[in-house]
């Protein structure tokens, strides 16, 4: 009797999970739909779920239209790069607050948290004449950088609470058989850390690669990442639904190939830690 | 060692010449409209004809491509050599030193040729500062089928009371047609452009000589009471979040009996590989009451070059072939006479070949011809531009207003309410602008 409750538990919560990622999987499942509709189709109302004339001509237009390689490669080099940095910059800067705490740290920790409440439209103009006097603008190595001071906050603040999770003792033990501080973050802390460290990575990608306002507004062509490409396709007068979906279809697939298949580790980080 | 120096010095002054021979590249933004991304296909015939130039193209949302060229260009940032601006943007630039006067356009460029009412909008103290590259006025499209069913004739300059009266009758919820469909959707661009056009044509204005808003006067409150009370009855259902596109995408699936907007729908609706009814719809003038307005604005998208550019002689010939007379032709030969930007330039409305494919063609004309930018309403006023004033507050001021407004066809507010709020919004924003005391 107990043995049946359970499974029917478990049927329930199943159902429960499958229609909750369903909700929230739907906006995404929407906009592929629309992508292989005609722009008379993807406007339609009522709309037609899956019996409607499936067509490819979107794609071919976002194609003929753009160039979507050269925009995806400055997503990656712009989303990757800044990522990497990023990380280079908050391992030792979380490890050393989160091992050597002196009573600033919190301040410090406090005040990194600061600079992501100010809106960056507030610092738009500054941060445009000092790209446009040091010869910046429109540059991946500029988008890089900007994205890296963006996120840098986040991922201090990440690393530090799985950090924060390791016991001193393991490190000590390290330290007692004459390990040296690089040793210790490299061979110790960093391997410990993986999981931690895996969905940081992966978070912080998927901000600098959907993040809009700066991509948009300091790059041209030469740098435009993907976030350009979909702008590109809205139009005020002219339907453009279906041509739109397409264009968001293909600057999200590289993310979300990713995202499938490191979700093991994501979510592993996730419940690892302090961040829950 | 002597020689060896020379030889390197020699080497780098070879090296530092090549970037002086070397092309000059335009970088081009524009708005993602047909005739924009049409223009971008056929560039390569441009820089054919000129290969010492190559054009990069960065096309934006209309918003973000305001946003970020504004940027640009306050700061001088110089990241754009040719710009696509509307009739809004022109006049403020311009008196800003932000845009550079287009006076080599080039001996068979005939700037006579532009649409007297085009030229006015791009032009500041009889200078050209932008070039029209399409234009655009609106006007009423309507159902000739419908008409004749319910024994109704559309005369060409209706008014306001026939509109209102034959969109009640023409209405039929049960068969999902509505009597009239018109925008709703908060925003400058969106509602209150229609809504001011409206406003113009039964005597109202946006501020006075002295730069009062006037949303308190009769006029402001019988506009806004007539089109939420039309919408009530003869609109179709959530006509508040409705703006061109999906006006156009209600009229192409046969729902709307009328709908008045932007004269570029014409080809849209006409065209029957989109629209449903394409041999059913007849057009007219937007309407009136008789004050001697029409309720029908005036708008282009132009090109114009940044101050911050550095290469304003390529950029100028650029522009001086994309809304030239002989681009017209490009078009024409290569994708058929429908395609060519409208709205521009007199001698395209002479073009018997035109005529014949664009039924709408002669209706666009007299629109455009009827709106006035520097006389846009009954009473005088201080501003210039008729479904908007052209002064850098309006964007703000506009929307906040549109919102009220969205608010009021939604029912989430009443007419008194959303005109005495506009009222007070606008007051404040023109006393923080310094307009008023």
């Amino acid at each position: 009797m107990a043995r049946m409750a359970t499974t029917r538990r478990v049927a329930v919560s199943t159902i429960a999970a499958w229609l909750c990622g369903f909700l929230i999987f739907f906006p995404i499942l929407w906009m592929m739909l629309a992508s292989f509709k005609t722009e008379l189709e993807a406007f339609a109302i009522p709309p037609s779920f899956l019996f409607f004339h499936w067509t490819l001509e979107n794609y071919a237009t976002v194609q003929a239209r753009s160039d979507y390689l050269h925009h995806a490669l400055n997503s990656i080099i712009i989303a990757g790069g800044s990522t990497l940095i990023a990380l280079l910059i908050a391992i030792p800067a979380a490890w050393s607050m989160a091992f050597s705490p002196t009573k600033r740290t919190k301040d410090v920790l406090l005040w990194m948290l600061s600079t992501k409440m100010m809106p960056p439209v507030g610092v738009l103009v500054p941060i445009y004449l000092i790209y446009k006097t040091v010869g910046l603008l429109d540059s991946r190595i500029g988008l890089v950088f900007i994205l890296c001071l963006g996120n840098l906050p986040i991922v201090i603040w990440m690393l530090f609470t799985y950090f924060k999770e390791i016991p001193r003792d393991i490190l000590e033990a390290a330290r007692m058989d004459g390990a040296t501080i690089g040793r210790e973050l490299v061979y110790v802390l960093t391997p410990m850390a993986i999981p931690g460290l895996a969905s940081t990575l992966l978070l912080n990608l998927i901000l600098a690669w959907n993040e809009a306002f700066w991509t948009l507004n300091l790059s041209t062509s030469q740098a435009a990442p993907l976030t350009v490409f979909i702008a590109s396709y809205s139009s005020p007068e002219g339907l453009f639904w279906a041509k739109l979906s397409a264009a968001s279809t293909l600057a999200i697939a590289p993310i979300l190939v990713l995202g499938w298949f490191s979700q093991k580790q994501l979510v592993r980080g996730l419940t690892f830690g302090a961040v829950k | 060692m002597k020689n060896v120096l020379g030889a390197i010095c020699g080497a780098s002054c070879l090296l530092l010449a090549v970037p002086a021979m070397a092309e000059t590249t335009l970088t081009i933004a524009t708005v993602n409209n047909g005739d924009m991304i049409r223009m971008q296909g056929l560039s390569s015939e441009f820089t054919a004809k000129n290969p010492d130039i190559t054009v990069k193209w960065v096309t934006l949302e209309e918003n973000v491509l305001r946003q970020r060229v504004t940027t640009d260009i306050a700061t001088k940032g110089g990241q754009f050599d040719v710009l696509t601006i509307g009739t809004y943007e022109v006049p403020i630039w311009a008196k800003k030193g932000w845009l550079v006067p287009l006076a080599n356009l080039g001996a068979d460029y005939d700037v006579a040729d532009l649409l007297p009412k085009i030229r006015d909008a791009v032009s500041v103290d009889g200078k050209l500062y932008a070039a029209p590259f399409y234009g655009e006025s609106s006007m009423v499209m309507y159902r000739t089928d419908l008409f004749e069913k319910a024994g109704l004739k559309m005369p060409e300059n209706p008014t306001w009371d026939f509109v209102i009266d034959a969109a009640k009758k023409l209405t039929d919820k049960s068969a999902g047609v509505y009597g009239i469909c018109l925008r709703g959707k908060a925003g400058w661009g969106e509602n209150m452009a229609f809504l001011s056009a409206m406003a113009n044509s039964y005597g109202a204005r946006w501020f006075d000589e002295k730069w009062e808003p006037q949303f308190n006067t009769p006029e402001w409150k019988k506009t806004l009471a007539t089109y939420v009370d039309l919408m009530k009855q003869a609109g179709p259902p959530g006509a508040s979040s409705n703006g061109f596109n999906e006006n156009l995408a209600l009229f192409n699936a046969g729902k709307c009996a009328m709908w008045i907007d932007a004269t570029v729908a014409a080809s849209f609706v006409t065209n029957p590989k989109d629209s449903r009814v394409a041999d059913k719809v007849g057009f007219a003038l937007a309407p009136n009451t008789g004050l001697g307005k029409n309720a029908n604005w005036l708008w282009a998208w132009n090109l114009a070059i940044p101050a911050g550019s550095k290469k304003t002689e390529a950029a100028e010939k650029f522009i001086a072939w994309a809304t030239s007379k002989d681009y017209t032709k490009l078009v024409a030969s290569k994708e058929g006479w429908a395609n060519v930007p409208p709205g521009t330039r007199t001698s395209l409305y002479q073009n018997p070949d035109y005529l014949k494919v664009a039924p709408f063609a002669k209706l666009t004309l007299a629109s455009i011809d009827a709106a006035d930018p520097n006389k846009p309403t009954v009473k005088p006023v201080p501003y210039v531009g008729v479904q908007y004033a052209a002064i850098p507050e309006f964007q703000g001021i506009g929307t906040q207003v549109g919102q009220q407004f969205s608010a009021a066809l939604a029912g989430s507010t009443t007419v008194d309410a959303a005109l005495s709020a506009a009222q007070s919004s606008t007051e404040r924003e023109m006393k923080r602008a310094g307009y008023i005391k």
